[in-house]
């Protein structure tokens, strides 16, 4: 597959996906309310409850992920290479230029961030740029700034308001359970609604997670092919894969919270290689990146 | 009675809305084209900017190789003068030219490969290159999603009927279209 068709392949895979959530979502909160009597107040009050969490990560984006991961930053002297490397990214993109931070860690990785490309974000590690050659910095970059130029933070924000309200319609459904408020008297029907809406309630959570993952991983192979439109060098960002994969330090600063941002996992050191595993991660297999990139 | 003029009310509604959206789409397409001009018109600049300070410096270490100089100075106005696109990519290429072969010369100078300021100019001319590389990649990728817009059916019956024409790429030399690592 070439580029231009990778490209148009992951954005309707997203679409297919986002789809899908939404239609999972309707559906159990329709089971909730039938089985607890509420009707769908329950999916509206977990809209809004999971919404206003979400709200502050999404319009201070920037600002909380910058001093998590304690970044400070990038000089034009002395980083050279990543800030010729973003302004050339900006040129061949049309985006407006990023910010860009460094953050002083021997680990290679770099994340990108920000609610829209005015606000935009882009961090690389100590590691990264002084293990990299140039053209492996541009593919980096190349790739986070795909993520600002697809709206990545913003999808994920969506997906994330959306997963967290599955958790609170499962957790509200449990509650009401417990405390007997459901109409339990409804016979028939009523009584599979429940049974269903409990099964529904410890599932649910799992599998919104899981189609955030799918979601997360299909988005990191359409920022790689449209990284490689950038660039018009693919092999950049294959070998700077290739180096982040063979180098095994954790980055200290990351955490479970922001891993899905990173280039490559922050914790990576022992990914393991089933279908399994693949399943609950937020990437997709270095080897099988670097195999899609070598071949465009 | 009634139907068919409600049916060609709807019609005329319909195609007068194509006909709008086409035409504010294909400004909007022409506008980002000119944008994108000026993105590669700063990168020549920025380079030609240069040139006076790099002919400077290699010719406190090189004064008898005046054929170089001079053709580097004469493209460096070329690209100063160009007001088309073609003019200024004829120009630019001119300037590459002239500029690998007073990158030649200066090999011969190892006291000017070792001075600090001539290491400076180099590597802002390889960068000033470099963006002029990928301003021109957007520049073409916008005239490309321009040109065939203009030229599928049915914008291509009303494209020429509002003036809108191909606009021409931004050509690379030949040298340069061999270093490209990508077959599309």
């Amino acid at each position: 597959m070439n580029i231009h068709q990778q490209i148009a392949g992951n954005k309707r895979k997203t679409y297919v996906i986002m789809a899908l959530f939404v239609l999972f979502i309707t559906t159990i909160a329709y089971v909730f309310g039938e089985a607890s009597g509420y009707g769908l107040a329950y999916g509206v009050i977990a809209l809004i409850f999971s919404g206003l969490t979400s709200f502050g990560s999404y319009f201070y984006s920037d600002k909380m992920v910058l001093s998590l991961s304690n970044a400070q930053p990038a000089n034009r002297d002395r980083d050279y290479d990543f800030y010729t490397a973003a302004e050339n990214m900006r040129i061949a993109s049309g985006l407006p230029m990023p910010k860009l931070y460094v953050i002083e860690d021997e680990a290679i990785n770099a994340f990108a961030t920000g609610r829209n490309p005015e606000h935009a974000v882009v961090v690389a590690t100590r590691g990264l740029l002084s293990r990299l050659d140039r053209s492996d910095i541009e593919g980096v970059v190349a790739h986070e700034m795909s993520h600002i130029k697809n709206y990545d933070t913003r999808l994920m924000v969506i997906v994330s308001i959306l997963v967290g309200s599955v958790a609170l319609i499962a957790h509200f459904f449990m509650r009401s359970m417990f405390w007997g408020r459901g109409n339990r008297d409804k016979g028939g029907s009523g009584a599979f609604m429940i049974v269903l809406a409990i099964v529904f309630a410890v599932v649910a959570p799992i599998i919104a997670t899981l189609i955030q993952l799918a979601i997360s991983r299909r988005r990191e192979y359409l920022a790689d092919a449209s990284a490689a439109n950038l660039t018009r060098n693919p092999e950049g960002l294959a070998s700077a894969l290739e180096k982040i994969s063979a180098d095994n330090s954790v980055l200290s600063t990351a955490s479970p919270a922001t891993a899905h941002l990173f280039i490559s996992n922050p914790f990576r050191a022992k990914e393991a290689k089933s279908w399994f595993t693949n399943f609950f991660a937020t990437h997709p297999p270095i080897e099988e990146r670097i195999k899609i990139l070598r071949g465009m | 009675m009634n139907n068919t003029a409600l049916i060609l009310l709807v019609a005329g509604v319909v195609i007068a809305g194509f006909i709008w959206n086409l035409y504010n789409g294909l400004v909007t397409a022409r506008e980002r084209i000119k944008e994108a001009w000026s993105g590669i018109d700063v990168q020549l600049k920025r380079r030609a900017d240069l040139i006076p300070n790099l002919v400077e410096t290699v010719k406190g270490y090189a004064k008898h190789e005046k054929e170089v100089f001079e053709n580097v100075t004469k493209a460096r106005s070329a690209i100063m003068g160009a007001s088309t696109p073609k003019q200024a990519a004829d120009a630019d290429n001119m300037l590459t030219g002239a500029l690998k072969s007073l990158f030649a010369v200066a090999e011969n100078y190892p006291k000017l490969m070792a001075n600090t300021s001539f290491q400076n100019l180099q590597r802002q001319l390889e960068d000033t290159e470099d963006k002029v590389a990928f301003a021109r990649q957007f520049y073409n990728s916008n005239v490309l999603d321009f040109n065939t817009q203009i030229k599928v059916f049915p914008n291509v019956l009303l494209a020429g009927m509002f003036g809108f024409s191909a606009v021409e790429f931004f050509e690379a030399t030949e040298t340069e279209k061999g270093n490209v690592k990508v077959k599309f």
